[in-house]
């Protein structure tokens, strides 16, 4: 510690180098950490992913349902706590571009999932109106509804029983508000009930998209869901039980590798950074050599010129990358808030500021190292003659 | 006061950038060949572009003694102009084989506010009385070019991630091969009808594992056998076609998705639209197939190119930085040279062009570089996404000549930013103190 001022005035040297290879570090560092954030994104499953909770699907595709009567035999397997269900509705408000976020779902749903912030008497409420639909605050800010309005929707895939075509019109019996940041995007849902929706569908009745079972302990997940799969093994509608995260994740690699695209990108980036740190490295030992000798002359041992290098290397890229962080921490909030929530990019973590941290001081090394090497191998007397 | 000047002259010349980046980047390509040809009409015929032109090839001549400097430009800015083209190679590659599927000739239909075909569903009656719509082409025996369709999705995994995929099954009518003229078989044999057969198309039997020819496949719990392989140069090579009847029975479906029509005239769309909307037994959506398909590409290769403009962006700037420092060494280096020649008569003019025209040939060393690469690496390899049905679509990138300029054009205009202000530097260097300087 006693040779940081050394450290820090070999870096004042020549003040608009620094400042130049600190924003390049920034630069770097920032995409790091949006980028990495939208991996964690990606490969975690989503925030809201429960540990407790197996989401039970039909092992043959998305767009197959399950008999309602399978709801029963799942709860009654050996370790299920409790049951709930949902089927994906869909639809649109006005125009085609509002394409809304609609659950059918069943009863107890929200013991199942506290995380949407739905109080009992909305709950109640919901449960006592035929026809009735929670919003989420996002999407009814977005459109001005309130509870009490009613909600005119274009349904995309099922057509209402009563009039043979797919409009729909719910009554809004209350607005909920996720109470953690990180379950924002819960607020773009519109929740109805169930009952309602099969009584009223004229596909017919008596069928679900998916099962939700929460679990005493997460520790027998995989026992319960191969419990729950034997259920249905070998009939028309065999099921696959997934934790919610590995469900959410094999959604997300549906998309795209995004983990490998992040990577490679990433890669690019810090490729060039290293080159280019390493250059000014290069240049500031070569630009002090004398200096270097002085030191050397007057009792510095080889070691700590070597640590000397080496610490400005590392010091300079922390500086960068650290204020690169802080900046990716700063706008990513600033972006899911600008974006109503449309676009979620996570905090940034710990895991995150971990790995850029350590990628900073790995960085600081790799470019440091040559330098340094060289500075601790000077020669005195050469170097003083300027040879 | 003196401090006022600076901050003014920062102010103007911050402005002068950002003026020269805008022209830059709005500047259609032939304008800017003609500026080109401006700067070495300048170079070659003025005084001092003569002046210009000669500390420029002083400057080139030097650059292999500042090689590692130097190089910190070229790869600097190869990462940001790889990363650009790759992504929007990306964007384009998605948007052009989903625009490639449609065309003018066939029409799609489905039921009014679906947005996609999964999301739709129509009766067998409206489907007979589309047929009988006019305006669509009719074949030899007077049977109407007409292809009742289901769309359906079974999990299949993906070979790179072993992960389940959804994958779009599509039950084709008996007209289909007459609709669709582009599909054709490049091995095997084409499925019978009334069969549990499937056609698997090229684009799927790469991405997904188990659709090889001859290999069965488990659809909600029956099984289909993959009789050959189609190709058809279009999202539908994401595909696995079979019968319609067949894939309607076997999910227990009584109706269609979609019914996709050839049309007998290229004006005869409207007509058909138009016997569509006014039939009151119809609640359809008619569309031209090129309307279609260019509508679903629309949004994600938007999302992919705003994506890949915010990272080059953040990239390029970091590239700028680095550049700036580069220059600045290199003007500091060649202080002494400057001032000399400054000292012998040459113009402040000249040397400014001078170091600006390093950079840019830097730059424009390392946007070729980074083209290049991304052209090498990713150009026709293939990836799939989730397309609008809720299922793969298998698209390439697409390295077009169009991207590599856009790649180029940044390059240099990172080139330019970066070589603007030690130019300044450079061309105010104090004749008489930078002699003195050793």
């Amino acid at each position: 510690m006693k040779y940081l001022h050394l450290i820090r005035a070999a870096l004042m040297r020549r003040k608009t180098r620094t400042v130049l290879t600190i924003l390049s570090v920034l630069a770097a560092f920032l995409l790091f950490g949006l980028l990495d954030g939208v991996r964690v994104a990606f490969n975690s499953g989503g925030t809201l992913a429960g540990v407790d909770r197996l989401v039970v699907a039909s092992r043959f595709s998305i767009i197959q349902s399950l008999p309602e009567s399978l709801v029963n035999r799942v709860a009654a397997v050996p370790g299920v706590k409790l049951t709930t269900w949902a089927n994906w509705f869909g639809g649109y408000y006005r125009e085609q571009k509002n394409q809304m976020i609609i659950f059918a779902i069943g009863p107890d749903y929200f013991q199942a999932y506290p995380d949407y912030g739905v109080t009992p008497a909305m709950a109640d409420a919901l449960a006592t109106t035929r026809t009735g639909v929670l919003a989420g605050k996002a999407v009814a800010d977005r459109f001005g509804w309130k509870t009490g309005d009613k909600l005119p929707i274009m349904g995309s895939i099922f057509p209402n029983k009563s009039t043979g075509e797919t409009t729909w019109t719910f009554d809004i019996v209350g607005v909920f508000q996720a109470p953690q940041a990180a379950n924002r995007a819960l607020e773009q849902q519109i929740l109805l009930n169930w009952k309602y929706f099969d009584e009223a569908n004229a596909y017919g009745g008596g069928q679900v998209g998916w099962i939700v079972a929460k679990v005493a302990d997460p520790k027998h997940s995989a026992e319960i869901a191969q419990a729950i799969d034997a259920l249905s093994a070998n009939s028309d509608h065999e099921t696959k039980t997934q934790t919610e995260q590995e469900f959410n994740l094999s959604f997300a690699r549906q998309i795209g590798d995004i983990g490998l695209i992040v990577t490679a990108i990433i890669g690019a980036v810090f490729f060039t950074l290293m080159l280019l740190t390493g250059n000014t490295m290069a240049q500031a030992v070569r630009e002090r050599i004398p200096e270097l000798a002085t030191l050397k002359t007057i009792g510095f041992t080889d070691a700590q010129v070597l640590a000397l290098v080496f610490g400005e290397s590392v010091l300079l890229i922390l500086i960068g990358g650290l204020l690169g962080l802080a900046l990716a921490t700063l706008l990513m909030p600033i972006v899911t808030e600008a974006s109503g929530g449309m676009i979620q990019l996570p905090p940034i973590g710990s895991r995150s500021w971990g790995m850029g941290i350590a990628l900073m001081i790995a960085v600081g090394a790799i470019v440091g190292i040559l330098p340094a090497w060289r500075a601790m191998r000077l020669r005195v007397v050469d170097a003083l003659a300027g040879r | 006061m003196p401090r006022f000047i600076r901050l003014l002259r920062g102010l103007l010349m911050l402005l002068a950038i950002a003026g020269s980046i805008a022209l830059w980047i709005v500047l259609p390509a032939p304008a800017l060949l003609g500026l080109a040809i401006l700067l070495a009409a300048w170079m070659g015929l003025t005084r001092s572009g003569r002046q210009a032109a000669a500390i420029t090839r002083v400057g080139i001549a030097t650059l292999p003694q500042r090689l590692g400097a130097s190089s910190v430009i070229v790869i600097g800015i190869a990462g940001v102009v790889g990363v650009l083209v790759a992504l929007l190679a990306l964007a384009g590659g998605l948007q052009q084989t989903l625009r490639g599927t449609g065309n003018d000739d066939t029409a799609i239909v489905v039921r009014g506010g679906a947005s996609a075909e999964l999301d739709s569903g129509l009766s067998r009656e409206s489907a007979t009385l589309i047929a009988q719509a006019p305006g669509i082409a009719r074949d030899a025996g007077g049977q109407p070019l007409v292809s009742a369709e289901v769309v359906v999705v079974t999990n299949v995994p993906k070979k790179s991630s072993g992960t389940d995929a959804n994958v779009e099954i599509r039950g084709v009518g008996l007209q289909s091969w007459a609709v669709r003229p582009n599909v054709r078989i490049v091995d095997g044999r084409r499925f019978e009808p009334g069969l549990r057969e499937l056609l698997v198309g090229q684009g799927a039997r790469q991405q997904f594992a188990g659709l090889e020819p001859g290999s069965t496949i488990n659809l909600n719990a029956q099984q289909w056998q993959i009789v050959g392989v189609f190709a058809s140069g279009d999202a539908h090579e994401s595909e696995l076609i079979g019968d319609a009847e067949t894939v309607a029975t076997t999910y227990r479906r009584n109706g269609f998705q979609s019914v996709t029509v050839r049309l007998d005239s290229r004006g005869a769309f409207d007509t058909f639209k138009a016997a569509l909307a006014s039939d009151p037994r119809l609640k359809v959506d008619a569309r031209t197939t090129r309307d279609y398909y260019t509508a679903q590409s629309a949004a994600l290769s938007k999302v992919i190119r705003i994506v890949g403009i915010v990272i080059a962006t953040i990239m390029a700037i970091g590239a700028v930085f680095g550049a700036l420092n580069t220059m600045y060494a290199a003007v500091n280096a060649r202080a002494r040279e400057v001032a000399t020649l400054r000292a012998i008569g040459f113009g402040a003019a000249p040397v400014l062009v001078s170091v600006v025209l390093e950079a840019m040939l830097l730059a424009l060393l390392g946007g070729a570089l980074g083209a290049s690469v991304a052209w090498l690496l990713f150009h026709d390899y293939a990836v799939s996404t989730l397309g609008a049905n809720f299922s793969q679509v298998v698209f390439r990138f697409d390295v077009s000549p169009a991207l590599l300029g856009t790649g180029v054009r940044w390059a240099l205009a990172i080139g330019l930013i970066g070589g603007l202000l030690p130019a300044v530097r450079a061309a105010q260097l104090p004749v008489t103190a930078a002699l003195r300087e050793s």
